[in-house]
């Protein structure tokens, strides 16, 4: 598939659309636009862009990016790859749910390891990790728990109860 | 969506849903998995997947790897199928570096991987049947020709279930002579166990009884909710990544595609061991054209003594096989050092569970459980 024409066709059906060809995928500049486009390519005659292959969520340091390989089944042509960028301190890209069923685990995925919110999706939950964790492990800036030092609240907990704690098991000041 | 299910409740007694965790250390589940039902009676009113309990960040560890490095980890995402999730990684990374595959490569890279398509369909359909409580007996015929495979197996790569076989430009070991022999003999004799598997089980009156009509899973929404590999077929659609993309050496040998009609646990049964057979042709044709010649790339040949040398160039692509599950895709992102900067599986178990609670609702209890284990999930895959 031409990515040049699948570029064309947006921008003629969908006036005001802003695509930016990276590699052999098309960026979305504005990424409420996603279902738009996503919607046309499946609905459209020529393509019938009926099944969302995968869904990637990236994080490049400056901006997070979620990546989606679209195919044909019924041409039996593809892939389509869209992109589209959102910024880390906010994340938050528009859920392809009521367009594909299949993007349903996926983001829910996503939303679990990168911390990106799909607006519009039925249930977001974290799928994978566990309820309650406060962090985001896929992200480049993510730290694992130190496993040689005691949690605050274990040394409260060991203080109370009488326990000494050794000061190589306590975090260090600097955090 | 998925459609609702309303409680009956006809005469003035007063009733309630009972809600039960079926898992997550439940034989019929396969692995560690849980399904949170509500139920009406013996009725699945609603019914949640979690999953996670085996979530190891597979993904993570592998960018802190080099690209060899993540070969032996590919083979426990699904742990019954290794040489295809080899498969898939390699063919991803072989697009992103463009390094080309020598025939007689290419050739054994097919072959292991029908192999694996009968290991995987055999222990399904004795897992389905274990399920419907034909206790051991079907499982323990599968895994009698599943052993002969892993024989195979242990012989070509030095190990039975993680075989870590594969390499970037082709495999780890040449066939043997003595090997492909035994290769044939398996693959000759394979039609006969399956004649005796299906005269026991295929017209089943239990089996039928059981499967047909339960779990009917409609085209639209298989294609809708990214279903792929035999739970697609057996739904009527014909799309099999062998086909279409005719990625290795596929568009060399005859095989076809078998579909099901309702989509039921049946079908899903059946196009399986329809499957089995297609397979066992590729085999047939494969193993007398192999060629003689180099099973290994000699410009990739340094690198698997020397894995950091391996940078591919700045890039990403994505590759995928149909695996014996399903679309098995790698997308794969360098930034030109020795580990990948971002590295993703799409799961086809992990994507497939998607319309679980769809066609289960409205059945028994016991019903979930053949429909889950028609689905064919492993939760290496599914949690990562």
């Amino acid at each position: 598939m031409n990515i040049a024409e699948v570029k064309s066709y947006i921008e003629k059906t969908l006036p005001g659309t802003k695509l930016t060809i990276v590699r052999d995928s098309l960026l979305i500049e504005n990424p409420a636009d996603l279902p738009r486009v996503a919607g046309l390519l499946k609905e459209s005659d020529t393509y019938r862009v009926d099944y969302l292959a995968s869904i990637t969520g990236a994080d490049y340091l400056q901006y997070l990016e979620c990546v989606y390989h679209l195919f044909s089944m019924e041409r039996k042509i593809g892939p389509v790859i869209l992109r589209a960028r959102t910024n880390r301190e906010n994340p938050s890209v528009p859920s392809l749910v009521p367009i594909y069923r299949g993007a349903e685990y996926q983001e829910r995925e996503i939303f679990d390891l990168f911390g990106i919110f799909f607006d519009g999706h039925p249930d977001l939950r974290r799928i994978l990790m566990w309820e309650g964790l406060n962090a985001s492990p896929m992200r480049k800036d993510y730290q694992q728990e130190d496993r040689e030092k005691l949690s605050a609240e274990d040394i409260r907990w060991l203080d109370e109860h009488g326990v000494s704690v050794p000061p190589e098991f306590r975090e260090s000041q600097q955090g | 969506m998925p459609k609702s299910y309303t409680v009956q409740n006809t005469d003035l007694l007063d009733t309630q849903t009972l809600e039960v965790n079926f898992g997550p250390q439940h034989p019929s589940t396969h692995g560690v998995f849980r399904m949170f039902v509500e139920l009406d009676g013996e009725v699945i009113v609603t019914l949640k997947p979690v999953m996670g309990y085996l979530h190891r960040n597979h993904e993570q560890i592998a960018e802190n790897l080099t690209y060899l490095g993540i070969m032996p980890y590919t083979d426990r995402l699904d742990y019954f199928n290794a040489m295809t999730n080899n498969l898939g990684y390699a063919m991803a990374v072989e697009k992103l570096a463009g390094i080309t595959v020598p025939e007689r490569a290419q050739y054994i890279r097919v072959i292991v991987s029908e192999f694996t398509r009968l290991i995987n369909h055999l222990s399904l359909v004795g897992f389905l049947l274990n399920d419907l409580g034909a206790f051991f007996t079907p499982i323990l015929y599968a895994f009698r020709e599943r052993e002969k495979i892993l024989d195979v197996f242990e012989e070509i790569s030095g190990s039975r279930m993680m075989c870590n076989y594969l390499r970037f430009g082709g495999v780890k070991c040449d066939l043997s002579p003595a090997v492909l022999e035994t290769m044939k003999k398996i693959t000759r004799n394979f039609p006969k166990f399956l004649d005796e598997f299906e005269a026991l089980l295929s017209k089943n009156e239990i089996l039928c009884m059981r499967c047909q009509n339960v779990g009917v899973l409609p085209k639209e929404l298989a294609v809708n909710s990214s279903i792929t590999g035999p739970v697609l077929r057996a739904s009527g659609i014909n799309y099999d990544i062998r086909k279409v993309d005719r990625y290795s050496l596929y568009d060399r040998f005859r095989f076809r595609v078998p579909l099901g009609r309702k989509g039921d646990t049946y079908d899903r049964y059946y196009v399986r061991v329809l499957e089995m057979r297609e397979s066992v042709k590729i085999l047939e044709q494969a193993l007398q054209d192999i060629p003689v010649g180099e099973i290994l790339n000699p410009k990739t040949a340094p690198f698997a003594k020397a894995p950091r040398n391996f940078k591919p160039p700045v890039g990403e692509d994505y590759g995928r096989i149909e695996s014996p599950k399903g679309e098995l895709g790698y997308y794969v992102v360098s930034d030109g050092t020795p580990q990948p900067w971002r590295y993703h599986i799409r799961a086809p178990s992990f994507i497939n569970l998607t319309i679980l609670e769809d066609i289960c609702l409205g059945h028994k209890v016991a019903d979930a459980i053949i429909i889950l284990g028609s689905l064919d999930i492993v939760l290496g895959e599914v949690d990562r």
